[in-house]
């Protein structure tokens, strides 16, 4: 549209503070995610988790970032040199860049694309690359293999992700995130999880895959792999795919309260009078810790599992859910 | 050119999953793996020769550092071939401290292989879970001998130390608390679709093969084949007590974990009788010479280990120090089936048939 002519100074200053502010506040959620997954899970292992560093343990991980800040930055010698430092950059910039069509709240949001959905999913696979690329240019065996499932991983689980959603498109008529909040308002009864309970589910499993987080966490397969496609890796640039993976935590945790659990509404309507961002904050901190508590409890699936899951299972219950969504919605249209 | 080739991979001896300094080349096909050949002996500190110059009190501290896991049951080993070359009797109190610290030291020794296996597999709090309960036992052993890991408990003719006073209550109230977190255990794992996945169906062998191996412990009785020497060739006072040997036919991972949590289960209820009728007094020491010399001639006596058979062979001279000394390492023998299981295998079963073998390093290095 007319977006340069729009474009003045004083409007330009305020996408830019925005975009500090929002880096702010994602770098803090990183930050702190850390430190309470590592509390949450020393919680159910009995153990204490970080309490050393101040108070509480509370900047544990600072001390974490300073201390791979002042590492010594190593390429191996047979490595890929140019792909070797420009991998993390290309699994950390698009986790980022997606943030920016997330709405908090009606007002709270950075851009409304009408494609807001497709935009998400369409941005974030390229972090795949970014985790092809640090294990192909490490040339390392155990890098590779990590690379490899990766990249067969996130292509198996991008589908049913994707399909995953076109049920709680087709209940809302749009691909833009706002509008799909506001067709979930008025009570925990209106939210898309109970239409779309099998969406849900698949979009959770599909996006804990996406994640590369345990139980899917097989390109960084431990006792497998070492440490996968970032065996090579380190100092700040390991940071960035630590970096990466935490602000995927963050998108896919905003992204599913925003398609399944009814974005900044309360979920009974006398409650309204609570601010918006506080509905969005809790729900998104809940899944959050659901993320951080499978971890603690799940052993890995298997890789040729993994995709026989992909394929076999989630990929035809997604495309049975957006049948019968369809079927569903033609008849209430009929009926009307 | 669009071409493929086979991956040379060197895993270990610093891998996170190999249990220490195990060391297996594999050539992958994609994560096929097409050949394995394990290089052992990166452990190796010579013990059957060392001991050639030692005293039989002096070769004990060794047999700690074999399979340091499961270092009360080594300890026995080789001070029953001694009491059997000399014919010594012990101690009916010293039995009973000998039968139930070595049942303890099952139960422990199978909770690290419990926790560290689901480790392997990529469960992590189950390690943690099984550690706490490990660290009851260890420190029981420590208010018993004052040592956690390698203990150096036994001797010919008896045990060092008599259990504080205390002591067998301890054990005693050990062994419901250990059942109701067994129940827990199989609450989170047994049952988790995820690990059955993993496990069931991999690694598979059948009876015949495992004898033919040599293989023994949950690695042969996972096959069918019920032989536990506790039962079928009765040391200690082993005779006295009701328990059963678990047997699972699969011959699987998935078949080994079974066994080995249900002999959790036994050790518990050996435990449970030997408590009962634990003697209020008695010597913990048979009268021994200062200086031991058994007479001339050769033994072998086995015994079962949490891994399997462990025996020893002593050939004496009727001097102080053996003239041969040779142990039959259960985790050794165990690990030769591995390069055939794992063939056509991918690489994340290598972890899961490797550490369903239990090895411990000590052990198989000597």
């Amino acid at each position: 549209m007319n977006l340069l002519q729009d474009l003045t100074f004083s409007s330009f200053m305020w996408f830019l503070s925005g975009a500090v502010v929002l880096l702010a506040v994602v770098l803090g959620f990183v930050t702190y995610a850390i430190y309470f997954e590592r509390k949450v899970i020393g919680w159910i292992q009995l153990r204490k988790g970080p309490n050393r560093v101040g108070p509480l343990g509370l900047f544990q991980t600072v001390a974490d970032v300073l201390k791979l800040l002042l590492k010594e930055d190593t390429i191996p010698r047979n490595a890929d040199r140019f792909l070797f430092i420009l991998a993390p950059v290309i699994a950390f910039v698009p986790a980022f860049v997606v943030l920016a069509t997330i709405p908090y709240t009606s007002l709270l949001q950075f851009a409304d694309l009408n494609v807001g959905l497709l935009y998400y999913f369409a941005l974030s696979s390229i972090s795949t690359i970014g985790i092809l690329l640090g294990g192909w240019a490490s040339n390392n065996k155990y890098s590779l293999l990590g690379g490899m499932r990766s990249a067969a991983q996130m292509i198996s689980y991008e589908v049913p992700l994707v399909m995953s959603v076109v049920g709680v498109v087709l209940l809302s008529g749009s691909l833009s995130l706002n509008t799909i909040v506001e067709g979930q308002a008025g009570g925990f009864w209106q939210w898309n999880i109970l239409p779309q309970f099998v969406g849900f589910i698949i979009f959770i499993i599909a996006a804990v895959s996406e994640l590369n987080r345990t139980p899917f966490d097989l390109p960084e397969a431990e006792s497998e792999l070492v440490a996968g496609y970032h065996v090579e890796y380190s100092g700040f640039r390991f940071a960035f795919f630590m970096l990466a993976e935490y602000v995927y935590v963050y998108a896919i945790a905003a992204l599913t309260t925003v398609l399944f659990l009814g974005g900044w509404h309360s979920p009974l309507p006398f409650l309204d009078f609570i601010p918006a961002i506080v509905w969005f904050i809790l729900k998104f901190l809940s899944i959050v810790f659901f993320l951080f508590w499978i971890r603690a409890t799940l052993p890995r699936i298997r890789v040729d599992h993994l995709m026989s899951l992909g394929w076999k299972v989630l990929l035809p219950l997604a495309l049975v859910n957006i049948f019968v969504t369809t079927i569903v919605i033609e008849l209430i249209k009929y009926f009307k | 050119m669009i071409r493929t080739e086979e991956l040379l991979l060197n895993v270990g001896p610093q891998h996170p999953s190999t249990h220490g300094v195990f060391r297996i080349i594999v050539k992958l096909d994609g994560e096929v793996i097409t050949e394995a050949t394990p290089v052992i002996g990166y452990l190796h500190r010579g013990t059957e020769k060392l001991a050639e110059n030692l005293t039989y009190t002096q070769v004990i501290p060794y047999t700690d550092r074999m399979d340091y896991v499961s270092a009360m049951t080594n300890n026995y080993v080789l001070c029953h071939a001694v009491e059997t070359l000399m014919d010594l009797e012990i101690p009916e109190r010293a039995e009973f401290l000998r039968l139930i610290v070595m049942e303890l030291q099952r139960i422990a020794s199978h909770l690290v292989w419990w926790g560290t296996y689901l480790l392997d597999i990529g469960a992590m709090s189950p390690f943690l879970y099984a550690f706490r309960e490990r660290e009851m036992i260890v420190n029981m052993f420590n208010e018993l001998c004052g040592a956690r890991l390698t203990y150096f408990y036994m001797r010919v003719g008896g045990v060092k130390w008599d259990a504080p006073e205390g002591w067998i209550d301890k054990v005693r109230d050990f062994i419901p608390y250990m059942r109701e977190k067994l129940d827990e255990y199989e609450q989170l794992v047994s049952g988790n679709e995820i690990f059955l996945a993993r496990v069931k169906g991999v690694g598979t062998y059948d009876a015949q093969s495992a004898i033919d191996f040599g293989l023994s412990g949950a690695n042969l009785r996972s096959t069918g084949v019920k032989f536990d020497l506790r039962k079928d060739q009765p040391y200690s006072i082993y005779d006295r007590f009701d328990f059963d040997v678990p047997v699972q036919t699969a011959g699987d991972c998935y078949a080994r974990y079974l066994v080995r949590f249900e002999e959790i289960k036994q050790s518990l209820r050996i435990l449970e009788q030997a408590v009962e009728q634990f003697p209020e007094d008695g010597q913990i020491m048979a009268k021994v010479p200062r200086v031991i010399r058994p007479p001339e001639g050769e033994v072998y006596t086995r015994i079962e280990s949490p891994r399997g058979e462990i025996g020893c062979h002593i050939v004496s001279k009727k001097k102080p120090q053996p003239y041969r000394l040779k142990f039959r390492r259960p985790s050794f023998v165990n690990l030769q089936i591995l390069p055939k299981l794992l063939v056509g295998e991918t690489m994340t079963n290598l972890v899961t048939i490797l550490g369903g073998i239990d090895i411990v390093l000590g052990e198989v290095d000597g």
